[in-house]
């Protein structure tokens, strides 16, 4: 094994390490508040972070991005791609949840039914988006519009690049404190949410018995669509900001980010809202520190095998799980 | 007693009634044509449909995933437990046959272009039906040292244990270039054949034979799983899908009967993996991803889910569905696991035992009174399915 010598290769890990983190902080709550509200493993959650990158992708071109843009102009760029973004995701989520979901809770349906039927609207969702390609499908009289497809699809470059400041010898990057402080931002607003609002503490209430819960007046029905609804906002904002980093985005960009996130959900515990921060953040630093001495190549293996010896030893997670009954 | 039933509107419990009523050897009888039939197909399917080739290839695949299927069906099935990463046993059976045949050696010394390479062309030797079992044992390896800290988990958290084990073992397939010819796969791999004193059988790559092998392992593996079923495990298996709070209480042995089920699902998966491997020739990592269309983790779940969990009918359709069905469906393009997703969904709310369901599975599954269902069986003089 070759590990690098220079310290600040390592600290260029551990911070691009961080901001992998917070990226996957975010989708892991969409997945952790689901799982605490339903105790059901929300597949497609994934699919809602990937239709929130398009999301933004779609914004950026009806603003007509063509280069870099800086200042006011940026800023409002900026925050109309995240709404609309959030708008794609959130509603995907709260589709999802009245579609697919809920006719399964009012018929009783036993958790492997949940399961698969969580995988088949992620095949859906993501099949959906690798259709839009300018083709004709399904046999049917008209070309689906071209906006997805098999290949990568190349984000406007609305964001130059550039350095901010250094630390320890490493370049911190402009985009990367704007996803910092993005997550940063959301996850405190998400924090209050729930701990100070009305709405929030029904949200708890739930998460920690949902019978008595209804007894008291709690709409159930409204708080899982909350729930749905927050966790989609989130993974909308996180998909905008991956396109961003990334400079694209694809049918199938969810797959190895969700299976990731869950793996923070679960090891910072299940249901636990700063256990998936804490989980997200720390996943990214074993994840980049991981592949330091091994080839790029072992990153997903790292962060699966993270997840299985997580699920092995300490399934309640670093935060200790909250689940209801 | 047959009669009743069959007029209470329950066809299967009808026929299933009358076939154990019969004596044994009509019994042994129908189960012996039944096969026959079904190995005749590949004579009998062409001449009739005028598309020879078409189905003796589709046929093979459809033996074997319905192998996998019959061996999904025992860990989803019978013990209840959801494995996503069954894909990775198949890989594990195929990848064993491949490195102990020399095909992996064979392919990386011709990639090296190394001088000797000729003398690694691998051949199959009559030892090598011993793979065979090595395949099998070493499945059975990984299933107990992937189980055992496991299956105590809750089932959403072993689904995604399974997920990520599934897909660890395709990466290390992938990246392993020493030891499994890394992400362009191995060749050459040889097929099997039958030289025993004056007998001489060359499978070569003619499909039939394979799907006659398949064919006898599917009519074992069902004989062996039911008989088990059946007895003290099949019906640990089922406390432990209901209640095993309860289970547990009662002194059944949870964690080693869901280990033992896992186990043998594992031991079947390297088997077809191996009956692949040596059909195909070559082998990739490619087709052990989780989507894989024809043996994905998801499509032999949904062959298991669809067609109906715990029974034995009930996979062996499920996987002729999904193997004919997206040929049907082949208009659609890209668009059939658009249609696939959603039907998968549909399915679920609907009817979640899925298409033959073994009764006690579907009463389980649709939340009806499992007693119901005992009790019917029980008053007509047969003891709970």
């Amino acid at each position: 094994m070759d590990c690098p010598n220079a310290f600040s290769t390592w600290v260029g890990l551990a911070l691009t390490g961080l901001v992998l983190g917070a990226l996957y902080a975010m989708i892991a709550l969409g997945y952790t508040m689901v799982y605490g509200v339903l105790q059901l493993l929300n597949f497609a959650h994934s699919e809602v972070f990937m239709v929130g990158s398009f999301g933004g992708l779609y914004a950026l071109l009806w603003l007509g991005v063509q280069g870099p843009r800086s200042g006011l102009s940026l800023v409002l760029t900026l925050a109309f791609a995240f709404l609309v973004a959030m708008a794609f995701a959130g509603i995907t989520a709260v589709l999802l949840e009245r579609v697919a979901y809920r006719p399964m809770r009012r018929r009783g349906a036993s958790r492997l039914a949940y399961l698969i039927a969580a995988i088949g609207a992620s095949l859906f969702l993501s099949n959906l988006f690798l259709l839009l390609d300018g083709e004709r499908h399904l046999g049917l009289p008209f070309d689906w519009p071209a906006i997805a497809g098999r290949a990568p699809v190349n984000i406007p470059d609305v964001l130059e690049r550039h350095e901010l400041f250094q630390i320890l010898g490493v370049s911190f990057t402009n985009i990367q404190l704007l996803i910092f402080v993005v997550a940063v931002v959301m996850t405190v607003v998400l924090d209050m949410f729930v701990r100070r609002t009305k709405m929030g503490m029904g949200i708890r209430s739930v998460a920690e018995d949902p019978e008595t819960a209804s007894l008291m007046g709690v709409s159930i029905n409204l708080i899982v669509t909350t729930t749905f609804l927050v966790g989609g906002l989130m993974a909308g904002a996180a998909g905008l900001l991956y396109a961003i980093n990334f400079g694209v985005t694809q049918f199938n960009l969810g797959f190895i980010p969700g299976i990731k996130a869950f793996t923070a959900a679960v090891l910072g515990g299940i249901g636990n809202i700063r256990g998936a921060v804490l989980g997200g953040v720390l996943l990214g630093l074993i994840e980049n520190l991981g592949i330091a001495c091994v080839s790029a190549q072992w990153r997903d293996v790292i962060a699966f095998a993270v997840l299985v010896l997580v699920l092995m030893f300490r399934p309640t997670g670093i935060l200790g799980e909250q689940v209801g009954g | 007693m047959a009669a009743a039933a069959a007029r209470a509107g329950d066809v299967r419990s009808g026929i299933r009634l009358r076939f154990r009523a019969q004596p044994v050897w009509v019994q042994a009888l129908l189960v012996v044509a039944l096969l026959a039939l079904a190995a005749s197909l590949p004579h009998v399917l062409p001449p009739l449909t005028e598309r020879s080739n078409y189905y003796v290839a589709i046929l093979f695949k459809v033996g074997l995933a319905a192998l996998l299927a019959v061996g999904l069906n025992v860990v989803v099935g019978f013990a209840g437990l959801l494995d996503l990463g069954y894909v990775a046993f198949f890989a594990i059976g195929a990848y064993t046959y491949a490195i102990l045949t020399g095909a992996v050696a064979f392919t990386l010394a011709q990639r090296e272009r190394l001088p000797n390479a000729v003398e690694l062309i691998p051949e199959f030797h009559l030892y090598s039906w011993l793979i065979f079992f090595v395949a099998m044992a070493i499945a059975l390896l990984a299933g107990v040292i992937l189980g055992a800290p496991t299956l105590r988990l809750r089932g959403d958290y072993l689904a995604i244990v399974t997920l990520g084990f599934g897909e660890i073992v395709r990466l290390v397939a992938n990246n392993l270039r020493g030891v499994t010819g890394g992400p362009l796969g191995v060749k050459s791999i040889p097929h099997p054949a039958i030289n025993l004193g004056g007998l001489h059988y060359d499978f070569s790559i003619n499909n039939n034979p394979y799907y006659w092998l398949t064919l006898i392992l599917i009519g074992i593996a069902i004989f062996l799983v039911t008989r088990v079923n059946d007895s003290r495990v099949g019906r640990a298996w089922a406390a432990i899908r209901e209640d095993e709070v309860a289970a547990a209480a009662m002194g059944v042995p949870t964690v080693r009967m869901k280990l033992l089920a896992f186990a043998t699902g594992a031991a079947i998966a390297a088997i077809a993996g191996v009956i692949y491997a040596s059909q195909v020739i070559f082998v990739s990592p490619r087709t052990f991803s989780l989507l894989d269309p024809t043996f994905g983790s998801f499509i032999v779940l949904a062959m298991v889910v669809l067609g109906g969990m715990g029974g034995i009918w009930g996979p062996i359709v499920g996987a002729a569905a999904m193997v004919f069905l997206p040929e049907y469906f082949r208009f659609l393009g890209d668009g059939r696991f658009l249609v696939f997703g959603a039907a998968l969904v549909l399915i679920m709310i609907f009817r979640p035992q899925g298409l033959i369901p073994s009764r006690r599975r579907a009463a389980e599954l649709t939340g009806h009174d499992i007693r119901e269902a005992t009790l019917f069986d029980v008053q007509h003089g047969e003891t709970p399915s």
